[in-house]
């Protein structure tokens, strides 16, 4: 994430389609550490950074994997443990497997949901001890922010197009 | 594309001028300041409430299970009914927050974190009735899977420990949900307080930023939270109801019973929900997010859930005559005029009668009727579960092994505790954390735009 030169720029706006105006003109130019920061989630910021190749968010495949292990685990478990203990009660086969389907089901929820906290976690970089030092309160309120990471020498361009777009307020 | 957004009926809607981005902020972080009086007036009614609960408890660990009333053959009786009400109060919670989330009900945003806590404490509470009823409350984890020297297995063939994995599940589920749908929103209070209330939510955000990396994976793990939540949800209350259906006592042994609890349980959710949303509204002034619109579409969910459950009362009479089985007929017939007949007919008045009131719309904005509908709603509800379990025990096959009970004081003074269990948790919520989202509430007002006129998100 943090490239050779940790040097970076901020531009706070006011409003929407502002902050994503910024933030296409600088992908356009070809900066590539944009960070946006948003009060809540805009699919149009996504669009933005996304349209110039930002993977879709993979946290889905931990939740299938997690799923898939639930249900594995359920029918494992309960085959299992049945045949350890061959007991048949009331004449119903050792393996019955209509009444383990219940308990593969839960599991399958509750491994594919604690999978998908795992991904929330480990992909968007959580809990993260030191953000951005350039990050503003505000931006949890109603303002946005359009974070560039980028050379020295490029920082008088970033700022321009901030400025251009729009930005009330540029700081380094 | 939401339930019901096509057909609004007149009336005020949630943005005549409307709150803006910084209002949001302001008025959510609001509700969390020094607590006046009256909060802690009911906070100590509820508290020694709770301390009668648990004194009977302590009662009946100390003199044992026999303080509870229920004895053959009624050896399930309000403890369990406690259970299955409790679980069924969840349930609402869950719909709001992962079945309307995922058909985008946009009205849903400004209830569904009350809803969400109050899942939380439901499944809190009605998780502690089977320790309770198991006299033995230090014998739990008997129930869980675990390798003893042994090699004793629980049997996965038994619904009661369907039960422990979808409760357990479900509760997991629940509270991950709810703090998934938090984070955020800590973080802006972390960014709207000062002081040492500013250093704890610095904590419990996590470091949220609002970055797009955050909010892209975020906002991919919340939909999947909900479709996992919502299967989830159906299946919880389906298997509290197999722990009935499975047997073949008369009156429990029928198919019908998955739908038919599900349905009471959103139903007696939405109740709850009510209940706590209205005052609630009241003393934190939150009149310009939980409008007249979030009012009529809740009334208007306890009318569609009430008559699908007057359809399953029908039901229910129509398969025990038609089964032409006379035990089946029997147990059927005793709940109309025998001695637990009176709660019965309550019973159906509260929850097929007076929900049908708000097939007026002034019914469904009114907030004194909203709230009595709403209240007797819960009666019937508990009822309900009540009228099943133990008149269906009490007149199973043989007549020499019929049985009356009633709630012995023991019992119902856990019950009062109970509820002081849940008010109190819900009390505490209330004033530490947001209990409207700031981020989803945003997403449903104009979003500011330099261009001069309002966009909707």
């Amino acid at each position: 994430m943090a490239e050779a030169a940790p040097t970076g720029v901020l531009g706070v706006f006011a409003h929407v389609d502002t902050t994503i105006q910024a933030i296409r003109e600088l992908r356009a130019r070809g900066f590539k550490g944009v960070t946006a920061y948003t009060p809540l989630p805009l699919p149009e910021v996504e669009e933005a950074l996304t349209g110039h190749g930002l993977p879709k968010s993979p946290v889905r495949l931990f939740t299938l994997v997690g799923a898939l292990t639930g249900t594995a685990s359920g029918f494992a478990l309960t085959i299992w443990s049945s045949l350890k203990w061959n007991l048949v009660v009331g004449g119903k086969p050792v393996v019955s497997i209509p009444p383990f389907v219940v308990i593969a089901f839960e599991l399958t929820i509750l491994l594919g949901g604690l999978c998908t906290l795992l991904a929330l976690f480990v992909l968007g970089r959580l809990p993260r001890l030191h953000g951005s030092p350039r990050y503003d309160p505000r931006f949890t309120a109603d303002r946005f922010g359009v974070e560039v990471f980028c050379p020295p020498d490029q920082l008088r361009t970033a700022e321009e197009i901030l400025r251009r777009a729009g930005a009330e307020e540029v700081r380094a | 594309m939401s339930l019901g957004e096509e057909h609004l009926p007149p009336g005020p809607r949630p943005s005549a001028p409307g709150p803006t981005f910084a209002d949001v902020n302001r008025d959510v972080i609001r509700t969390l300041g020094t607590a006046g009086n009256l909060y802690f007036a009911w906070m100590s009614v509820v508290a020694l409430l709770l301390a009668l609960g648990i004194l009977a408890w302590t009662e009946q660990i100390y003199y044992g299970i026999g303080m509870g009333g229920h004895r053959a053959p009624q050896q399930w009786a309000t403890y369990i009914v406690n259970f299955v009400f409790w679980i069924g109060i969840g349930h609402a919670g869950t719909l709001i927050s992962a079945i309307l989330y995922l058909f985008r009900a946009k009205w849903r945003t400004s209830i569904y974190r009350g809803a969400e806590a109050m899942t939380v404490f439901a499944v809190l509470t009605a998780g502690l009735f089977p320790v309770i009823h198991i006299g033995r409350m230090w014998l739990p984890y008997w129930l869980i899977p675990y390798p003893s020297e042994r090699f004793l297995w629980p049997a996965f063939r038994s619904p009661l420990l369907w039960d422990v994995f979808a409760i357990s599940t479900y509760l997991t589920i629940s509270v991950v949900f709810f703090i998934v749908g938090l984070i955020p929103d800590i973080a802006a209070v972390r960014d709207g307080t000062t002081g040492w209330r500013r250093r704890v939510y610095a904590v419990l955000a996590v470091g949220w930023q609002g970055t797009d990396r955050q909010w892209r994976h975020y906002r991919r793990a919340y939909g999947l939270f909900a479709a996992l939540a919502t299967p989830l949800v159906l299946s919880v209350h389906s298997v509290v109801s197999w722990d009935f259906a499975m047997a073949l006592l008369p009156g429990w042994h029928s198919t019908l019973f998955a739908p038919f609890f599900v349905d009471g349980a959103i139903f007696s959710g939405f109740a709850m929900v009510l209940v706590l949303l209205l005052p609630m509204r009241y003393y934190f002034n939150l009149y310009p997010y939980i409008t007249e619109r979030q009012l009529d579409m809740m009334a208007r969910l306890i009318l569609t859930t009430s008559l699908v459950l007057t359809y399953f009362y029908t039901c229910e009479g129509f398969v025990s005559w038609y089964s032409g089985e006379p035990a089946e007929r029997a147990s059927y017939l005793f709940k109309w005029v025998g001695v637990y007949a009176p709660w019965w007919w309550l019973q159906i008045f509260c929850n097929s009668v007076v929900p049908l009131v708000f097939f007026w719309r002034r019914a469904r904005i009114h907030v004194p009727t909203l709230y009595v509908v709403s209240l007797l709603v819960l009666v019937g509800m508990w009822l309900e579960r009540f009228n099943i379990i133990v008149p269906g025990l009490g007149h199973g096959f043989y007549p020499w092994a019929f049985g009356v009970y009633l709630p012995s004081v023991t019992e119902v003074a856990i019950l009062v505790g109970s509820f002081a269990w849940f008010f109190i948790l819900f009390l505490a919520f209330i004033r530490v954390l947001p209990s409207v989202s700031i981020v989803e509430v945003k997403e449903t007002i104009p979003h500011p735009v330099r261009a001069g006129h309002a966009q909707h998100g």
